[in-house]
C-alpha cells in the first residue's frame, strides 16, 4: 500500500510519520508538500502530522485548512479514501469540517507532553481493526489545544454513530479537559479519523516507555487495505 | 478609501473558559474579591483598503470572521468600521 | 556628537581612543555604535578570554573547538555532533517568556547554521525562592518560553536542569542548549570568503528590536531595568522552522561559502565575524536589507536584533538558487552586498558611504584585560564552619521527607511535561533520569546528553565546584551507558570588575580545566555571562557544564529505576563525612556552609570505568549518580520512579546524617541479578575501587538500616507535589 504524509509549513511530526510508515512499517510512503494541488487518488491512505501549522497563530489549524493541497484532500475523502490526522492534524480536520467539532485550549492552558492511557471504544474502523473493543492503550500526547469541544446535540450524534473511536481512559487520564474524555473520532463513513494522542510517537520499543500500542495503528490500516485489495481482486 | 475594522473574537457564552477562569482566579487572589466573571478573548484589526462602500466593508469582514477569523462551533465574533482620514 | 559620545555605547575613554587609532579619525554615530556592541564583554569577551585560554580544547574526537557558531564532534561513520549552550539571563529577568524563547531560538540557529539538524534541546535554570511570587511568575514564564519555542519549532526539550535558592532571586539564569547532527560533507562555517561573492541576508526582516541587546547583557539589572522592555526581541519560531528547513535544503546544495546567525549584535557581529575568519571584507548597503519599519536609520540596521534572520554567502550565480529555495519556505532572502579583498567593513546607504571600519576591528581586536583577581574574604568563614556542632536529627524519615520535598530534589515533572520531549521520535530515555538518551537512526548508536551545575558549591569553592560539575555531568552520562566525549560550558558570574568575583570565575574555568583533561572531555565552546547581579548581589558563580556521550549500542541505555524485585543493590566508590554545601545542610539546618566533598579525579575516572564496563557486559539493570541530597535521596529516587522498594543494610561508623545525606562524589548506585554480583566485584576490584553490596530491591517500602522506614508512595507523594503545590498557590 502507498502512504502520503503531507507537510504544512510549520509541520513538526511529518519526518516521524514517514519514519514510521516508511522504516518501521516497510511500505511506500510520500512526503506533499502544501502548496502542490494534486490528485491523491494513487495513496490508500493520506495521513496529515501534528506540529504548529502556520504558528497556530490564529487558531491550531485553522490557516492550514485553506492550502491548496487540503482541497485536494476534501476531494480524496468525499471518495471514501482513508484520511488519519494526527494532533495538529486532527485539529486541521476539524477546521475544514471533515469532522465535527472544535478544539479549545486545555483546561490547565499549558502545553502537556506525556504517556496517556486511552480506552478503544470503536475498534470497528480502518484505523483500529487491530485493536479490540475495551483495549488499554498507551500512546502519548503533545498538545496545548486538544481540549476537544462539541455541543450536546453533536455529542448524541457521535455516539449514535459509534463516531467516537478512542477515549482516555477516565478523567485523571484526560490531559486536556475535552468532552466525555474524547481523545479521537471518525466521520460517520468512518474513513477519516483524527486523535490528539500521537501513534507515531510509540510505533517502536526503543522508544520511551517501550509501549509499541501506536504500531497497530499504522498496522491496521495495512491490514484493512491489503483486505480491501483482496476483495476487489 | 480606507477603513479600520475592529474585531472581537469571544468564546460562545456557554461554553467553559479555562483561561478567563484563570484570570478570575489570579484577581480574587490579588484581592479584588468583586470580580464575580472573566471572558478572556481575541482583539484584532484590520485595515481593508481600495473600498468605498461600508456595506461592501461590513458584508466582507463578516465573511473573513465566518471563514478564517472566527470558529463558528465555539466562538461568536463582533465587529466596527470605522472609516479613516486620508 | 554629545560630548562623551562612548558613554552611549557603554565604552571607555580608552577604548574610544582606541578606535580613533584605528580609523585614524573620529568614528560617526553608525561606527561608534558598531564598536560598542562588538567591543561588549557579550560579543568580545574582553574580560574572559586570558582565562578561556585555560580550557582544554584539543581532543581527537573534536573537529571544530571554540570560535565558530558551536563546536563540532566526531561520531564516526561520517557523522558529525554540533553542540553549544548559550545564556539569556538578562532578557529572560525583564520579561521571561520573550527571553527565554530568544534564548531558545538563537542556540537552535547556531545550530543549523553549522550544517547540523537540530535534534535536542536541554536547559539550566536557576530562579530564587518559589515563596516569592515575582519568583513563581518568572519560573512559569520561562518554562512556558522554552517550551512555546521549543514545541513549535519541533525540536525536544529532553533533559535539563533547575535550582533555587535566594542567591538568584533578582537574576535568574536561563541557559539553553542544543544539539545537531550532519554528515561530515555538510559541515558549514560562518565565513565569508571570495571576494566577489554575493552577500544575502535570509530570514525575517529587520525591525528596531533589541537595539543593544549585547550592550545591555553585559551591564547588571537594576530597577530600573525593567523599563527597558525594548530592549527584548520576540520569537517566532514558525519563521524559525521555515528558515532550519530552507537553510538545510541550502546547505545540502552545495552552493554555500559561509553562513552565520544574526543574533546579538545582528548584522554588525555577522558581518565583522564572517569577514574576519575569512580574512575578507564586506560591502553591503542597508538600503537593500528588507526591513519591517520604516524610516530605519544605518546605525538601526547595523545594530537591530531581529530574530530569525541569518547572513549567507553563497557562490557567485547562486543568488537566484538561494531566492528560489527561500521563497520555496515563504522567506525573503535579499542580496545586500558583495564580499571584498581589502578586509573592510564598508556600509552604504543608497550607494553613500555610512560607516567604513576594519572587519578585524570589531571582531577580533577588541581590547583585552587582565582583570584584577582575589580570593573572597567570606569564604573562610563559610568554609571553617563547624559542622560538628550540628545536632543530629530525632527522626531521619521526617528529614529524608523534607530533603525529597525541597523543590532542588524535587520531580521536575511539572516542567518537563510541558516540553514537547518525545517529537522527532528518537527519545529512549524520557527526563527524570540521569541523562537523556537519543538513538541515532539508522545506526545502532545513541547519544548520551546532560547539563550540570551546582552554584552553592562553586560559591563555597569555585575551583572543586567547578571540577564537580564536569565529574558529575561525566557520570550522568556513563550512567545512561554512554562513553562521555566532549563540554560545552556556560559560565554565569557576577560584575567581573569586583576581583572577588572575577577570582571566582578564574577559579571555576581552573577546576573545570582540571576535570575536563582527567576525564578526556574537551571544551567545544560556550558562552561567558558576567554582570549577573541584582540590588541584592552577585549570584553564586555557576558554571553550567553541557555534555554529549556516545552509545555504540543503543540496547545497552541504562535508566536510574529499579527493575525488578530480588536485584542486588551496590555502591560503587565510598560515603565519607562530608555533608558540607549539601541539600540536607540547607533543608533540614539552614545553611549553606562548609568545605564540599573532595573530588579525586583519578578515582571518578576508575568509578566511571568500571560503571560503563559493567553496562557493557551487559549485567546492569540501572546506574544512579549519586550526588544531590545523597545515598537515601538516590535509593529513594530509584523506589519513586519503579514503584519497588528496597531494603539497605550498610556496616558504617559514619554519624547517620553523613551516611543518609552526604554528598561525597565519584559513587554511582547500580543493581544487578544475584548472579551477576561476583561479575561486578571481580570489576571493581580490577579498577582497585570500592564496591560495597548495599543490599536488595524488595517490597513496597525504603529501610536503610534502622534509620529510614518509608513506603515508596508516601516519598513519592511529597517529591511528587513539591512543585506543582508551590506553583498553584
Amino acid at each position: 500500500m502507498k502512504f502520503a504524509v503531507i507537510t504544512f509549513p510549520g509541520s513538526n511530526c511529518d519526518r516521524d510519520v514517514y519514519h514510521v510508515t516508511k522504516e518501521v512499517l516497510e511500505q511506500p510512503t510520500d512526503m506533499i508538500w502544501y502548496n502542490d494541488k494534486l490528485d491523491l487518488s494513487s495513496y490508500d491512505c493520506v495521513i496529515l502530522p501534528g506540529g504548529f501549522s502556520y504558528g497556530d497563530y490564529l487558531r491550531a489549524g485553522a490557516i492550514a485548512r485553506f492550502s491548496p493541497l487540503m482541497e485536494s484532500v476534501t476531494g480524496y475523502a468525499k471518495d471514501g479514501g482513508l484520511v488519519l490526522g494526527i494532533c495538529n492534524g486532527f485539529q486541521i480536520l476539524l477546521e475544514a469540517g471533515l469532522l465535527p467539532g472544535a478544539m479549545k485550549v486545555n483546561d490547565s492552558l499549558k502545553f502537556v507532553c506525556k504517556y496517556t492511557k486511552l480506552k478503544v471504544i470503536n475498534a470497528g474502523t480502518p484505523f483500529t481493526n487491530r485493536y479490540s473493543k475495551g483495549e488499554i492503550l498507551n500512546i502519548p500526547v503533545a498538545h496545548r489545544e486538544g481540549n476537544y469541544y462539541i455541543d450536546d446535540e453533536g455529542l448524541a450524534e457521535l455516539i449514535a454513530n459509534n463516531q467516537i473511536v478512542v477515549k482516555y481512559l477516565d478523567d485523571e487520564e484526560n490531559p486536556n479537559g475535552s468532552v466525555v474524555n474524547i481523545a479521537g473520532i471518525c466521520n460517520k463513513e468512518g474513513n477519516v479519523f483524527g486523535l490528539m494522542p500521537h501513534p507515531e510517537r510509540c510505533a517502536e520499543s526503543i522508544l520511551g516507555d517501550g509501549s509499541k500500542d501506536g504500531y497497530e495503528l499504522f498496522a491496521s490500516i495495512l491490514d484493512y487495505v491489503n483486505k480491501r485489495g483482496e476483495k476487489c481482486g | 478609501m480606507k477603513w479600520k475594522v475592529r474585531i472581537e473574537i469571544m468564546l460562545k457564552e456557554n461554553i467553559l473558559d479555562p483561561q478567563g477562569k484563570a484570570v478570575k482566579g489570579g484577581l480574587n487572589a490579588l484581592g479584588y474579591k468583586n470580580v464575580a466573571d472573566v471572558h478572556v478573548g481575541k482583539y484584532m484589526e484590520l485595515i481593508i483598503a481600495d473600498t468605498d462602500n461600508q456595506e461592501d466593508v461590513n458584508k466582507q469582514v463578516d465573511e473573513m470572521c465566518q471563514r478564517l477569523l472566527a470558529n463558528p462551533v465555539i466562538e461568536d465574533y463582533t465587529f466596527q468600521v470605522e472609516k479613516m482620514e486620508g | 556628537m554629545a560630548e562623551k559620545p562612548w558613554e552611549s555605547e557603554g565604552l571607555t575613554k580608552e577604548e574610544y581612543d582606541m578606535i580613533i587609532d584605528i580609523l585614524g579619525r573620529e568614528p560617526n554615530k553608525t561606527e561608534l555604535g558598531m564598536y560598542g556592541v562588538m567591543w561588549s564583554e557579550h560579543c568580545s569577551y574582553k574580560n574572559s578570554k586570558p582565562v578561556l585560554k585555560r580550557f582544554p580544547t584539543e581532543g581527537k574526537h573534536v573537529l571544530q573547538g571554540p570560535g565558530e557558531n558551536a563546536g563540532i564532534i566526531d561520531i564516526g561513520d561520517n557523522q558529525a555532533i554540533s553542540f553549544k549552550i548559550e545564556s539569556h539571563n538578562h532578557p529572560s529577568a525583564i520579561e521571561p517568556y520573550q527571553g527565554a524563547a530568544t534564548g531558545v531560538g538563537g542556540i537552535i540557529r547556531d545550530i543549523f547554521t553549522m550544517g547540523a539538524r537540530p535534534i535536542a534541546s536541554l536547559n539550566s535554570l536557576r530562579f530564587g525562592e518559589l515563596d516569592d511570587e515575582h519568583v513563581r511568575y518568572l519560573f512559569a514564564g520561562v518554562v512556558e518560553g522554552i517550551a512555546g519555542y521549543g514545541n513549535c519549532i519541533g525540536i525536544p526539550t529532553v533533559a535539563g536542569e533547575v535550582y533555587f535558592s535566594n542567591a538568584y532571586k533578582g537574576n535568574p539564569l536561563v541557559n539553553a542548549m542544543c544539539v545537531g547532527i550532519m554528515d561530515h560533507e555538510d559541515i558549514s562555517t560562518g565565513r565569508a570568503a571570495g571576494v566577489g561573492n554575493p552577500v544575502m541576508v535570509v530570514g525575517a526582516a529587520t525591525g528596531r528590536d533589541g537595539i543593544q541587546g549585547a550592550s545591555f547583557a553585559s551591564d547588571e539589572l537594576t530597577e530600573e531595568s525593567e523599563e527597558d522592555r525594548p530592549a527584548v526581541q520576540v520569537g517566532d519560531p514558525f519563521m524559525e522552522k521555515l528558515l532550519l528547513e530552507a537553510s538545510l535544503e541550502l546547505i545540502k546544495t552545495g552552493a554555500l561559502v559561509g553562513i552565520q546567525d544574526m543574533g546579538a549584535a545582528g548584522l554588525t557581529s555577522s558581518a565583522s565575524e564572517m569577514a574576519s575568519r575569512g580574512g575578507t571584507g564586506i560591502e553591503l548597503d542597508i538600503d537593500l536589507v528588507p526591513k519591517r519599519e520604516e524610516g530605519m536609520t544605518p546605525y538601526e540596521v547595523m545594530l537591530s536584533e531581529s530574530q530569525e534572520r541569518m547572513l549567507v554567502v553563497p557562490k557567485k550565480g547562486k543568488e537566484k538558487l538561494v531566492k528560489e529555495i527561500f521563497s520555496k519556505w515563504g522567506l525573503h532572502a535579499a542580496v545586500i552586498g558583495k564580499v571584498t579583498g581589502d578586509g573592510m567593513i564598508r556600509v552604504l546607504n543608497k550607494g553613500e558611504v555610512v560607516a567604513e571600519v576594519p572587519a578585524r576591528s570589531l571582531a577580533d581586536d577588541a581590547p583585552v584585560y587582565q582583570r584584577e583577581s582575589r580570593r573572597p574574604d567570606y569564604l573562610d568563614e563559610v568554609q571553617n564552619y563547624d559542622l560538628s556542632r550540628l545536632i543530629e536529627p530525632t527522626d531521619y524519615n521526617q528529614s529524608l521527607l523534607e530533603v525529597l520535598g525541597s523543590p532542588n530534589i524535587a520531580s521536575k515533572e511539572w516542567v518537563y511535561q510541558q516540553y514537547d520531549h518525545m517529537v522527532l521520535v528518537n527519545t529512549v530515555v524520557l527526563p527524570g533520569s540521569d541523562a537523556a538518551v537519543l538513538r541515532i537512526k539508522g545506526t545502532k548508536k545513541g547519544l548520551a546528553m546532560t547539563t550540570d551545575g551546582n552554584g552553592r558549591y562553586c560559591y563555597l569553592d569555585p575551583e572543586r565546584g567547578g571540577a564537580i560539575a564536569v565529574a558529575e555531568a561525566a557520570r550522568n552520562i556513563v550512567c545512561s551507558g554512554a562513553k562521555p566525549l566532549a563540554i560545552t560550558d556556560g559560565l554565569n558570574f557576577g560584575n567581573p570588575m569586583d576581583p572577588e568575583i572575577f577570582w571566582q570565575f578564574e577559579k571555576s574555568v581552573d577546576g573545570i580545566s582540571q576535570a575536563c583533561r582527567a576525564l578526556n572531555t574537551p571544551v567545544t565552546g560556550g558562552n561567558v555571562s558576567f554582570y549577573n547581579e541584582s540590588p541584592e548581589g552577585a549570584i553564586y558563580p555557576t558554571p553550567v557544564i553541557g555534555m554529549v556521550g556516545l552509545l555504540e549500542d543503543i540496547n545497552l541505555a541504562t535508566t536510574h529505576h529499579f527493575k525488578d524485585e530480588e536485584d542486588i543493590i551496590i555502591l560503587l566508590g565510598e560515603t565519607k563525612e562530608e555533608l558540607g554545601g549539601s541539600e540536607y545542610l540547607k533543608v533540614v539546618h539552614n545553611l549553606e556552609v562548609g568545605r564540599i566533598p573532595e573530588l579525586d579525579l583519578g578515582l571518578e575516572k576508575k568509578v566511571q570505568e568500571t560503571c560503563l564496563e559493567a553496562i557493557k557486559a551487559g549485567i546492569v539493570k540501572s546506574a544512579h549518580d549519586c550526588s544531590d541530597g545523597g545515598l537515601a535521596v538516590n535509593l529513594a529516587e530509584s523506589c519513586i520512579s519503579s514503584g519497588l522498594g528496597a531494603r539497605i543494610k550498610i556496616e558504617t561508623d559514619l554519624p547517620p546524617a553523613a551516611l543518609l545525606f552526604s554528598e561525597s562524589q565519584s559513587r554511582i548506585v547500580i543493581t544487578v541479578t544475584k548472579d551477576n554480583l561476583a561479575k561486578v566485584e571481580e570489576l571493581a576490584k580490577k579498577h582497585a575501587i570500592p564496591f560495597t553490596k548495599l543490599g536488595e530491591v524488595m517490597g513496597d517500602r525504603l529501610i536503610i538500616n534502622n534509620l529510614i522506614d518509608l513506603e515508596v508512595e508516601e516519598m513519592k507523594r511529597r517529591w511528587q507535589e513539591s512543585i506543582p503545590s508551590r506553583m498553584e498557590e
